[in-house]
């Protein structure tokens, strides 16, 4: 997606909330910075500036905090919650999981909400209690950290490693993935 | 599917068929969806790309979506056949620029669209002629559950669909009208409806999605949330305010017959002049100019027009589409020339008849 501003891309996706109202604006990062620096300037009366899928910035976070968070990553896909906040895009669906105490209040501004109350893969219905369903993908994703260890694994030389993590990976695959023709 | 092919046909979208065509273009919903075992696409590597690709393109040929689908390899088309596809609007602009292994699967009537490896890995995209909210949802329902079968889907069970961007998680649905509004801009009251739509959380974006702008006076409204509601509620929420802008485009458009007939008469008149006489003329002017015929043919104006024509001409008019018809690759100036060309010819010929004869 192209900045609004200019003709680069757009790193920052920014959701405004005016009361009730809801805007979206994509920016490059030079647009971003003037957009921003002016919001706090005039809507300090307002917490206009909350939300964005680039800056979930909760109220009361000091700097600190956010420099610990920044650097909390996916133990999957290895996305640091700085990445995150810099490109507004996630790295994988286990940062769902991993990030969740953090997204929770960001889903909560962009949707007003934080349940989804919509269909279900039909495969895998409502999960009885206390179990995680969610459809295997908590097991799946699983692999996207087995797959990046694989490869470093190759990379040392480490070919016990490395056959271990593949069958790690293949037996949940077989586990979780149903053929792709069911005869 | 050879694109050319594709050229003699003009798309669903302006097929110009359907409840209210006069004011709604197309309805569509797209849905999105990720494979589990795979990093989001922007994190993926270029192996990873290559794997999600084959992985989906696989499985869903081995499932019946209830169309015969046609596959394109998008990551190896020229880059005019790349705009081809965002113009017949069956590829998103993100899908033909970005980079690494991603194709289309296309119905020929180009009312389902599947892209692989777009912002998130599957973007299920369905789209009908006119006012068809329902009739769309349901066919979509039908493709996502098939491939539901087949594909692990990345499920969440208190957030629902995962995707790359938290602003599409939920239902990952997005429900979209492109609607034509040319009296509402013309009385200067657009701004006025758009205000209260975003008040109502719905969005309202140009001809081709996400921050583009609008052209022609063409404008897709669509839900702005996705989670929370259930997807047939935010059908629901997109599909009840349709009717009322209907009803005000159409309120301004006898106002501006009953105020202003001559000013309108002539302002249209004009336009088709313009359409049928210039030598050289940009796509951005074609496409406002055919708006206001548009009007015209709508409010009896003009007699000799067909809306379908108009349709036709819209799309076959934007760059890689004349360039596609032309069968060669022209720059700026030279397709403004060749526009102007193709305008003249198609208006002299009569409308139906020299939209397929100078082909």
């Amino acid at each position: 997606m192209k900045c609004q501003q200019c003709e680069k891309q757009a790193v920052f996706h920014i959701t405004e909330l005016e009361t009730g109202a809801v805007r979206e604006v994509h920016l490059c990062e030079d647009h971003a910075r003037a957009y921003l620096n002016q919001t706090e300037g005039a809507g300090a009366s307002e917490s206009t500036e909350e939300g964005g899928a680039g800056g979930p910035l909760g109220v009361g976070q000091t700097a600190e905090d956010l420099a610990v968070l920044d650097q909390k990553a996916c133990d999957m896909c290895g996305i640091t919650f700085f990445e995150f906040r810099n490109q507004g895009r996630l790295g994988c669906p286990h940062d769902y999981v991993h990030f969740a105490k953090e997204l929770e209040p960001l889903i909560a501004n962009i949707h007003g909400s934080t349940e989804h109350t919509g269909r279900r893969p039909s495969r895998f219905p409502e999960p009885a209690a206390g179990e995680s369903a969610a459809g295997g993908t908590e097991e799946l994703t699983r692999v996207i950290g087995l797959r990046r260890e694989m490869k470093e694994a190759i990379g040392c030389e480490d070919y016990e490693k490395a056959k271990e993590n593949r069958d790690a990976i293949r037996a949940i695959e077989d586990r979780w993935i149903t053929p792709a023709r069911q005869d | 599917m050879k694109l050319d092919t594709l050229t003699q046909s003009i798309g669903e979208w302006l097929r110009g068929t359907g409840p209210e065509s006069d004011i709604v273009m197309s309805s569509r919903v797209r849905l999105a969806r990720n494979v589990a075992q795979y990093p989001f696409v922007s994190r993926a590597t270029e192996q990873d790309r290559a794997d999600i690709e084959r992985f989906l393109r696989e499985r869903i040929a081995a499932v019946a979506v209830g169309r015969t689908l046609e596959y394109i390899d998008v990551g190896r088309l020229e880059e005019v056949d790349r705009q081809f596809l965002v113009e017949r609007q069956l590829i998103s602009r993100e899908h033909a620029d970005a980079q690494g292994a991603r194709s289309v699967a296309i119905d020929q009537l180009e009312q389902v669209s599947l892209m692989i490896n777009e912002e998130d890995h599957l973007r299920i995209q369905c789209m009908h002629s006119g006012l068809d909210l329902r009739g769309v949802w349901e066919q979509i329902k039908v493709v996502d559950e098939q491939i539901e079968q087949v594909v692990p889907y990345a499920f969440h069970p208190q957030f629902g669909y995962l995707t790359a961007c938290p602003t599409n998680v939920g239902t990952g649905i997005r429900v979209s009208v492109m609607l034509h509004l040319p009296a509402l801009v013309i009385t200067r009251q657009i701004d006025k409806v758009f205000r209260s739509l975003h008040k109502i959380s719905l969005a309202v974006r140009g001809l081709y999605g996400e921050g583009s702008q609008a052209m022609g006076d063409f404008y897709q409204i669509s839900n702005q949330t996705t989670l929370g509601k259930s997807e047939e509620e935010l059908v629901e929420q997109v599909g009840d305010v349709v009717p009322v802008l209907i009803d005000y485009e159409r309120r301004a458009r006898e106002f501006l017959v009953r105020e202003t007939e001559q000013n309108v008469h002539d302002q249209v008149s004009r336009a088709y002049g313009i359409l049928r006489t210039a030598q050289t003329i940009s796509a951005e002017e074609t496409m406002q100019l055919l708006s206001r015929v548009r009007m015209g043919v709508l409010l009896g104006l003009i007699g000799d027009v067909k809306i379908a024509d108009i349709n036709s001409l819209l799309v076959r008019t934007q760059p890689a589409h004349l360039q596609k018809i032309r069968g060669i690759e022209l720059d700026t100036k030279d397709r403004n020339i060749e526009r102007a060309r193709y305008l003249r010819q198609h208006f002299e010929a009569g409308g139906a008849a020299g939209g397929a004869s100078v082909n």
